[in-house]
């Protein structure tokens, strides 16, 4: 939002702007998520009706949630190491917003235009982990414990294959900054045809692939979901939490399920680019203004669509048992992994 | 346990070193264990079953369950009901298949009395106990999604067993708790419509077997985290007396309604009873799955053969079981269900002895949790299905 915000306005107003934003950047996904997937689709897969109660449709149900969740009382077991147990639901939620900060909307609409944008992404989103091993340690619950374990276990396993499905992404597009990513994907083309841009989804199908099952571990979402694993462990780290830091974790949850997804159609989808050849741009600086309003609405297409998938998945499976998941994680997607990105550096080089 | 190591501690030594090759690196590091309760309230024991389990690290070294907390003190209360209140009371055992617990009860009191229900009766009696057992499993069906982490199947199953308690509340007037057995038949007929409506309700739920067996027993996930896991031996199961599709998954070829002679109209018709080698929660489940097919094919035999005649024998006003000792036992939903009536010529009994299946199903809970993992231990317990009202009485 730097260029678009160029116009005159003194910094406090261009970090105000900016910040809300972040906000609503997290915040929105966070809702749509849960309300049209949580909500409505989970039930419509059930064949149950979910929230109809609250608004037509029960579209003001999520208010009411937060509302119900404002006024609960916020305890503390006594126990817990306080401070500790306070701060850590804002811990993960502080990685979901220094996530968003380097996804770009449009070719002016981003908040910051970082140069190792990957990386850092890659960096950030482990910061959760943190956040959620000293929940599980400070609740001073038998079951906190053996969840925050089982999520720092878990997190740092899915770790490595989200990090090598994304090398592929990166020799393709030849740079770590996300919004050359995106430029590289509708300027590209398919073996001299541009009409489609080269969306990296097609090459790296099996990149893709991988990202998505880390980025399912990485939610904690079924089928990785034995941190929280309600039906032995309580829902783990967050047994202890109630009102507003249990709404935390849950907004950080679903809000972090978006960002992902952002992130996914940012390097695999295009972002929020059409391609470039379909009004004759030939680089980021000929695409036209109303790209920064259309650009959000295609990634927020993008990012419904990615987690679709990812709810899909979480209403349908059955969850993995922890070992079993290591061992998917080390000997099947880390291999993979690899191959891929040897396939690629082979191929870059010899196109 | 040193000298006297007998053959089944060898065999769980086995067992545990085979589910726990990994871990043996803490062993040598003489990591301090940690007892978890799981329980009274956690949901993964569909009540108030109360598990200690001593780990080392997510592996249970020992594990014991403590029933009683939901007790109800129903052997005793009996001996101060007269005959057809029992039946108001033994309902709450067994709370999802309760038309089921009625039949051996008042199978017990005719056995004493010397009477008989008339043939209509009794099949129709054979019909709602199946309708119970579809009923109750199915439930259990969808619960098993639920404890491996999957939501969907729960709802499914809870949207077809709603047909089925439809039904038996068309029939009996009561959704849960049906109180429709008597002394020498049944409070009322049929009501009309029953049969073809019943037809309907057994296909849909042939078609939810196929759903949940598409969705859960085909999956990849479910089938790595229950087969091979909770593995319980022929011998092993026949010495903690599991009974049942417990006993079944085993591959004991056991079964009440089979190979006993009771006044019911199992015997009439052309049936399976599915067994599995395997014996793991995998084995478990499947028997339960095709159990609920195999009951949807017997009550679907059952309407096409009903006989006609009343519904109710001659019996006195007011009953008075001579004296005398009865048992009777049935192939409950959870397995073997059995009343030991004991009469003084009086009202009510002198004294019941209820078995119920769950008791002693769970039994084998330590037995079986040895050396295995927290999340197994959910497994297998959803796998061994009990209903702590079952346990408790």
């Amino acid at each position: 939002m730097n260029a678009l915000l160029a116009a005159d306005l003194p910094y406090w107003a261009q970090s105000l702007l900016r910040v809300l934003g972040g906000v609503v950047a997290v915040l929105l996904p966070a809702g749509t998520i849960v309300y049209v997937f949580l909500f409505k689709m989970m039930s419509f897969m059930q064949s149950r009706l979910g929230p109809m109660e609250a608004g037509p449709y029960g579209s003001l149900q999520l208010f009411a949630e937060v509302g119900k969740w404002l006024q609960k009382e916020d305890i503390t077991p006594e126990r817990a190491d306080r401070f500790i147990f306070k701060i850590a639901p804002l811990v993960v939620l502080t990685s979901t917003f220094l996530l968003v900060a380097v996804v770009p909307f449009g070719p002016d609409a981003w908040f910051t235009n970082f140069e190792a944008g990957v990386f850092y992404m890659l960096a950030v989103s482990s910061v959760s982990v943190l956040g959620i091993l000293i929940a599980g340690w400070s609740s001073a619950n038998k079951y906190s414990l053996l969840g925050g374990l089982r999520a720092a276990g878990q997190l740092i396993a899915y770790e490595l294959p989200m990090v090598l499905a994304v090398v592929g992404v990166i020799i393709q597009a030849g740079t770590m900054n996300l919004q050359e990513i995106v430029v590289s994907q509708n300027a590209g083309e398919i073996f001299g045809w541009n009409g489609l841009g080269n969306p990296f989804l097609l090459t790296q199908i099996i990149g893709f692939v991988i990202f998505m099952i880390a980025v399912q571990a990485e939610l904690t979402q079924t089928p990785f979901d034995m941190p929280i694993a309600e039906s032995e462990l309580v829902s783990g780290y967050m047994t202890e939490y109630s009102g507003f830091r249990f709404l935390t974790f849950f907004i950080a949850e679903f809000a972090t399920a978006g960002v992902f997804s952002l992130i996914a159609s940012v390097l695999f989808l295009g972002g929020w680019g059409i391609p470039f050849s379909w009004f004759g741009w030939s680089g980021i600086d000929d695409v036209d203004n109303w790209m920064n309003v259309v650009g959000p609405l295609i990634m927020v297409t993008k990012m419904l669509l990615l987690s679709f998938v990812i709810m899909w998945v979480r209403f349908s499976y059955p969850r993995f048992r922890e070992d079993q998941l290591q061992r998917f994680a080390w000997k099947v997607l880390v291999p993979v992994s690899l191959v891929n990105i040897m396939v690629t550096a082979i191929l870059k080089v010899a196109f | 346990m040193t000298s006297t190591e007998s053959l089944l501690d060898r065999r769980q030594m086995a067992y545990i070193a085979a589910q726990a090759s990994d871990a043996r690196v803490n062993v040598e590091l003489e990591t301090e264990g940690m007892t978890l309760n799981i329980g009274p309230q956690h949901p993964a024991t569909h009540g108030t079953l109360r598990i200690i389990a001593r780990l080392d690290g997510e592996q249970v070294v020992w594990a014991e369950p403590s029933c009683g907390y939901m007790h109800r003190g129903y052997e005793k209360l009996t001996e101060v009901r007269t005959y057809p209140q029992v039946t108001a009371l033994i309902n709450r055992i067994d709370w999802l298949g309760s038309f089921a617990n009625e039949v051996p009860f008042i199978l017990a009191a005719e056995k004493l009395m010397g009477i008989e229900a008339p043939p209509r009766a009794q099949w129709i009696r054979t019909i709602l106990f199946e309708l119970s057992r579809i009923a109750n499993v199915s439930l259990f069906l969808g619960d098993l999604g639920v404890q491996l982490g999957a939501v969907t199947p729960v709802f499914m199953a809870f949207r077809d067993r709603e047909y089925v308690l439809n039904l038996i509340e068309g029939a009996t007037g009561g959704r849960f708790h049906p109180n429709f057995d008597r002394i020498g038949g049944l409070k009322d007929d049929l009501p009309a419509g029953f049969i073809d409506e019943t037809r309907v309700v057994m296909k849909k739920l042939r078609n939810f077997c196929d759903e949940i067996e598409n969705l859960l027993f085909g999956n990849e996930i479910f089938q790595s985290r229950t087969r091979g896991i909770g593995v319980i031996p022929k011998d092993i199961a026949l010495q903690y007396g599991l009974s049942g599709a417990n006993l079944r998954a085993s591959g004991v070829d056991w079964d009440l309604r089979r190979d006993q002679r009771l006044p019911m109209a199992w015997d009439k018709i052309d049936w399976k009873v599915w067994t599995h080698p395997d014996g793991d929660s995998f084995a478990r489940c499947w028997i339960r799955l095709q159990e609920v097919r195999e009951s949807t094919r017997i009550v679907d035999q059952l309407l096409d053969g009903i006989p006609s005649g009343p519904v109710m024998a001659k019996v006195p006003r007011i009953i008075k079981v001579p004296e005398g000792e009865a048992w009777v036992s049935t192939e409950n939903p959870l397995g073997e269900m059995g009343y030991y009536v004991v009469s003084k010529g009086e009202l009510g009994p002198f004294r019941t002895k209820i078995r119920s299946a769950s008791f002693n199903n769970i039994s084998i809970v330590p037995w079986v949790l040895k050396g295995v993992y927290v999340p197994d231990i959910i497994t297998i317990l959803a796998s061994l299905y009990f209903i702590l009202g079952d346990i408790d009485r």
